[in-house]
């Protein structure tokens, strides 16, 4: 039964004072799946993420990653586990070249990231990799640009890269296409689908296009708790999901703003 | 992307860059050594010699505030620590040679660097300054309590001795080569930190701490190494000071210096390796010059004025200056 699921949560709770986030919340993310977290904002989404990826501690609850209980294990050692999330702003490193910015994460596994001794150039070796994974998301050509010069799709494609160098089992992604325009969201969501290739994925998007294109399974959180879960025709069938998300059922066209949205 | 250039072209072109930036550092580092070498011919040694212990000290600041986003504001603690206990041990102990005092003031150092870290490390920016700052007031109320740093009156007549019982480092010109070399020593080992693949984990925590962690680095533990570094090679700094003036003070430890470092790093430029070292000249420069002419009460006035000027207006201070100068007229 474990091995059927990567990721589990059991009765997840995160209480801010007095204020409960995240209220008994249970995940099951499938082993190969695209699974995506959706709801209003204020839900808890990005809560949960940082639930699940260790940068908030939670209240109460189990967080099971194959079936181990990871609940108290730090973000660094979970990400040497195979856990790897992005961000919402695109989280790369600014002032590196794209390059640099892959060699980070494949450095972490090379065990001489301690080695204040050595010259720079014992990294090299791993450049070949890191243009590998550059060109896998089109950005050989800028390998050797800073990243703060880098248009913001592009930000975003690196990020990709550099989490996809950490060769994780599980991804974890937030909001992949937010602030991007129209061409952009095609691309990450070719990328996305392409990176999701043998390994499972959690994503919190706004973007219910996005959502439909990609995902094999949908949770919708509402003021903290799981309000339903399917694929995205269950859900977006759901007459309580419209609720929450237009304040009121039975608008014809609220499922047709949602995915311009 | 439409014209796809070949990856292994860009990479050779990128290594390409990377060797003719190598050599024009090396380059550089050969000009400035020449320089530092015959410097005593035309100016006074003991003038040089203040100004590379506090390059030093600047340059471990640096490692810190420039390459790791860490803003220490107790850094007096460790100038002070490693000045306190090579004076003590070379005035009590007669017999003991001078660079075995260096050591221990060194190593003293970079164990209350170490104890300073631990407790600090968990908090950022403001909060992490202030902490240093609270911890070095509590280290320089020991200063002024103990006997053995003379309270108020500090050390004095500390001797000199020799380097390895062979160099007499009472002769101001070996004393400077003494010094020179402990200077490039320290300034080496900076350079190759910022340049191995430990510094390179320091720039990415710096440049964005969150993504840092969710690769899977324990980030905690790289900023209490290079703080460690860092406080140590502050001290070799107060110890090198400490046998040039032959006396240690409660000046050392007084937060004035922690603040001095900052101004020492950021008018030079935080970041870039030579920039503490040029500040540290030009900050000591200013004040001799100064202290000097009829501005002698001014000082602090002035040292002030051009800190604000600097953070206002340039912020990449003056090494960033020019660094950008030569960017954009020479490529």
């Amino acid at each position: 039964m474990s091995e059927e699921y990567v990721l589990e949560t059991r009765n997840l709770v995160k209480e801010f004072k007095g204020f409960v986030a995240v209220d008994d919340v249970n995940l099951n993310i499938r082993n190969g799946h695209i699974h995506a977290l959706i709801g209003p904002n204020g839900a808890g989404k990005t809560t949960v993420f940082n639930l699940l990826t260790k940068f908030l501690i939670p209240t109460r609850g189990q967080i099971l990653f194959n079936g181990r209980d990871i609940t108290t294990m730090k973000s660094a050692a979970i990400a040497r586990e195979g856990v790897v999330r992005s961000f919402q702003i695109s989280a790369v490193f600014p002032h590196m070249t794209a390059l640099e910015n892959i060699r980070v994460a494949l450095q972490s596994f090379e065990g001489n990231s301690f080695s204040f001794w050595k010259s720079g150039n014992c990294l090299n070796k791993l450049n070949h990799r890191a243009m590998e994974l550059l060109d896998s998301v089109g950005l050989a050509d800028f390998a050797h640009i800073t990243t703060v010069e880098l248009a913001y799709g592009r930000k975003r494609a690196l990020e990709l890269a550099t989490t996809l160098a950490m060769e994780p089992q599980l991804m974890l992604l937030d909001e992949p296409t937010q602030g991007m325009g129209a061409e952009d969201v095609g691309q990450v969501v070719e990328l996305v689908r392409k990176a999701a290739v043998g390994r499972t994925v959690l994503m919190v998007e706004h973007n219910l296009s996005v959502v439909s294109k990609l995902c094999d399974r949908i949770t919708v959180l509402a003021q903290g708790a799981v309000l339903t879960e399917g694929d995205y025709k269950t859900v977006s069938a759901d007459p309580r999901v419209r609720e929450v998300y237009m304040g009121s059922a039975s608008d014809s066209k609220a499922s047709e703003k949602e995915a311009n949205a | 992307m439409s014209n796809s250039v070949n990856p292994a072209d860009i990479h050779k072109t990128m290594l390409d860059q990377q060797k003719s930036e190598h050599r024009r550092r090396l380059i550089l580092n050969l000009v400035l050594l020449a320089l530092l070498m015959v410097a005593p011919m035309v100016m006074y040694p003991v003038f040089l010699m203040k100004i590379l212990c506090f390059a030093l000290f600047a340059v471990a600041f640096n490692l810190l505030l420039g390459f790791t986003g860490l803003l220490s504001f107790g850094h007096a603690a460790f100038l002070a620590s490693g000045a306190y206990t090579t004076g003590y041990l070379l005035t009590t102990f007669s017999g003991l040679s001078t660079e075995l005092g260096i050591i221990a003031g060194t190593l003293v150092a970079t164990l209350l660097g170490l104890g300073f870290a631990l407790v600090a490390i968990r908090r950022q920016g403001i909060y992490f300054a202030m902490i240093t700052l609270a911890l070095s007031q509590l280290v320089f109320f020991f200063f002024v309590q103990s006997s053995f740093t003379g309270g108020e009156d500090g050390l004095h007549g500390i001797p000199r001795g020799q380097f390895l019982g062979l160099i007499d480092l009472n002769d101001n010109l070996n004393m400077y080569y003494f010094v020179l070399a402990v200077f490039l020593a320290g300034y080496l080992l900076v350079q190759r930190i910022v340049d191995s693949p430990y510094g390179q984990v320091l720039k990415a925590i710096k440049q964005n701490e969150p993504r840092a962690i969710s690769l899977g680095y324990n980030v905690n533990r790289y900023k209490i190494i290079a703080f460690v570094i860092s406080a140590g090679l502050a001290g070799l700094a107060g110890s090198m000071k400490t046998v040039v003036f032959q006396l240690a003070s409660l000046n050392d430890a007084h937060w004035h210096m922690s603040g001095e470092v900052i101004l020492m790093t950021l008018l030079g430029g935080t970041g870039t390796l030579l920039g503490p070292v040029v500040g540290a000249a030009f900050v000591v420069n200013l004040e001799y010059q100064l202290s000097q002419g009829p501005l002698a009460d001014w000082v602090d006035a002035i040292l002030g004025t051009i800190f604000v000027l600097t953070v206002l207006m340039f912020q990449s201070g003056i090494v960033g200056q020019v660094q950008k100068f030569m960017k954009k007229n020479i490529g």
